[in-house]
């Protein structure tokens, strides 16, 4: 049912565990199916001082879709601008894996709204500071 | 690739095929592979095939033979039953709008069937609700009878809880109400869960129908039989030859019934009752062991009328998919009730019939023995289960 990449990611998640003094933490949950997935973010910059995603981690209660997407997401934002990570398009994780069952699309949207909620957490933070 | 130990306890999808039903099979794939409706020496040889295996059937419900009629399975058994029987009264009684009460926790194969009936306006239906230990209360079956009701359809043993429905009770009911009644209300049960662990003799339980699957009882897939007491008259789902009395034509699936009958055969041979016991002491221990291994386990489904053979866990905190794929790679087959497993983003009905609330029924797992497994496959089973929702809570944000 799930190509082999998914299975990799699935079984070897990346970026996986909680992080110490994130910069931005999101939590999202998927009040249909039950999937809760936490995106936390250590903001840094590149050359020309534009906010990057230096550093990103993850934690899934989730069905193998959702740690899978979970764990292509970090890897595929990290070192991204902000604003590049958020370009992410919700089908493009799924995409970079290789594809996804089409019921379980709906999972992977729950990657993209997790980094999105990170960020605006951060973004919120460094407006309070 | 390392090669991991295999332990099949997913024995309620299906059942590996026994190796005596396979040789008992196999001369009707080659050498006698007549057509049982022929006049020449092969359909004769056919044809005694079928007859016998009829009676062997026949034997194991305490009905007559005439009363077995083949199908594909219990899918087509359900639909034949209810289908059959609303066409039939209703060809009968034109006009005629019948009324149809089944269980919250039918399998699809009768949810879907009643439900197509009603999406077309030729039957209503009722659904009656279950306890949170997931049993049918008779009262509320009796209390959701109308004067147009025509059939009830409860199934026998729950493919996912494994809960055993008060079959004789409800049959006891129903001939009770249909003294009183002109409408009479025809019984049928699902027992494709039930032939290997309950009794199953069709006066004994008062139906008028029965369906049972090949593949779940050690047979093969793509066979099953309803049985239809005589005098009950359905209209069939599809027209051809005039095989089975027209109810279901087809050519006869020889192979696939002799597989069946001797399937059906073993499980009266093989001493039911001891092997029920022996399942059974697995599982209670399989159960305990994962109480005791295990914190924030729920045990879904009553827990003495059960299948031996059932163990449906929530483990809190984790997603039943995952645990499933975990459990996978070590060379487990298990399932889950959980939404993200289903396709249609719901979690299982059955589960959400005990009231369970779907973050609940999200991590939920249904272990199922059979006959091929023994205590070393319960001790990997756990040792491994244990790991598998240790490594999930810890990747759970919660
Ligand atoms: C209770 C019940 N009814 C019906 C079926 C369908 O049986 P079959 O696969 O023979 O069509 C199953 C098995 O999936 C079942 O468990
Ligand atoms: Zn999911």
């Amino acid at each position: 049912m799930y190509s082999e990449k998914v299975l990799d990611h699935f079984h070897h998640p990346r970026n996986q565990g909680k992080m110490k003094a994130a910069d931005g933490i999101g939590q999202v949950g998927n009040p249909v199916c039950g999937d809760i997935m936490k995106i936390y973010i250590k903001v840094g910059q590149n050359a020309d001082s534009v906010p990057i995603i230096e550093d990103i981690k993850f934690e899934t209660l989730g069905c193998g879709a959702a740690i899978a997407t979970s764990s292509m997401l970090t890897e595929m934002a990290k070192g991204k601008t902000i604003d590049e990570a958020l370009k992410i398009g919700k089908l493009e994780i799924a995409q970079e894996l290789g594809g996804l069952p089409e019921a379980k699309l709906h999972c992977s949207i729950l990657a993209h709204d997790g980094l999105k909620a990170a960020v605006a957490d951060y973004r919120q933070n460094k407006n309070k500071s | 690739m390392v090669s991991v130990k295999k332990v099949y306890l997913d024995n309620a999808a299906t059942t590996p095929v026994d190796s005596r039903v396979l040789k008992a099979m196999l001369p009707y794939f080659e050498n006698n592979f007549g057509n049982a409706s022929s006049l020449h020496q092969f359909g004769l040889d056919a044809r005694v095939a079928v007859d016998r295996a009829q009676k062997k059937i026949a034997d194991f419900f305490a009905c007559s033979k005439a009363e077995i009629y083949f199908t594909s399975g219990a899918t087509e058994s359900n639909n034949l039953a209810i289908w059959g029987l609303i066409q039939r009264l209703r060809l009968d009684q034109p006009g005629f709008q019948p009324h149809l009460i089944v269980s919250s926790i039918e399998h699809d194969a009768v949810l879907e069937s009643v439900r197509a009936l009603a999406a077309r306006g030729l039957a209503e239906v009722s659904y009656v609700p279950v306890t949170a230990r997931g049993v049918v209360k008779v009262e509320k079956l009796v209390a959701a009878v109308k004067a147009n009701t025509v059939l009830v359809s409860v199934m026998y043993v729950n493919n996912e809880i494994g809960t055993i429905q008060p079959i004789e009770k409800i049959g006891a009911t129903i001939a009770k109400l249909n003294r009183k009644r002109p409408q009479k209300i025809y019984f049928h049960t699902d027992a494709t869960q039930a032939l290997n662990y309950c009794d199953c003799r069709v006066s004994h339980l008062g139906v008028d129908l029965l369906s049972f699957s090949g593949h779940k009882i050690y047979g093969p897939k793509g066979i099953g039989g309803l049985y239809l007491k005589s005098g009950v008259v359905l209209e069939p789902l599809f027209f051809g030859g005039h095989q089975q009395n027209n109810i279901r034509p087809g050519t006869y699936n020889v192979s696939g019934i002799v597989g069946l009958a001797t399937a059906i055969d073993l499980i009266g041979a093989s001493n039911r009752q001891r092997e029920n016991q022996r399942i059974e002491k697995l599982r209670d221990r399989l159960i305990a062991t994962v109480q005791r291994e295990i914190s924030g386990v729920v045990l879904n489904g009553d827990l003495v009328k059960r299948s031996p053979n059932n163990a449906n866990f929530v483990f809190r905190g984790v997603e039943g998919e995952s645990l499933v794929l975990l459990l996978s790679e070590r060379g487990i087959a298990v399932s889950t009730g959980s939404a993200c497993s289903s396709g249609s983003l719901e979690p299982s009905h059955v589960l959400a019939a005990l009231g369970l609330a779907p973050e609940l029924a999200h991590g939920s797992l249904r272990v199922s023995l059979g006959r091929f497994n023994r205590q070393t496959d319960i001790d990997y089973f756990v040792t491994e289960l244990t790991r598998a929702v240790k490594r999930l809570r810890k990747m759970s944000p919660l």
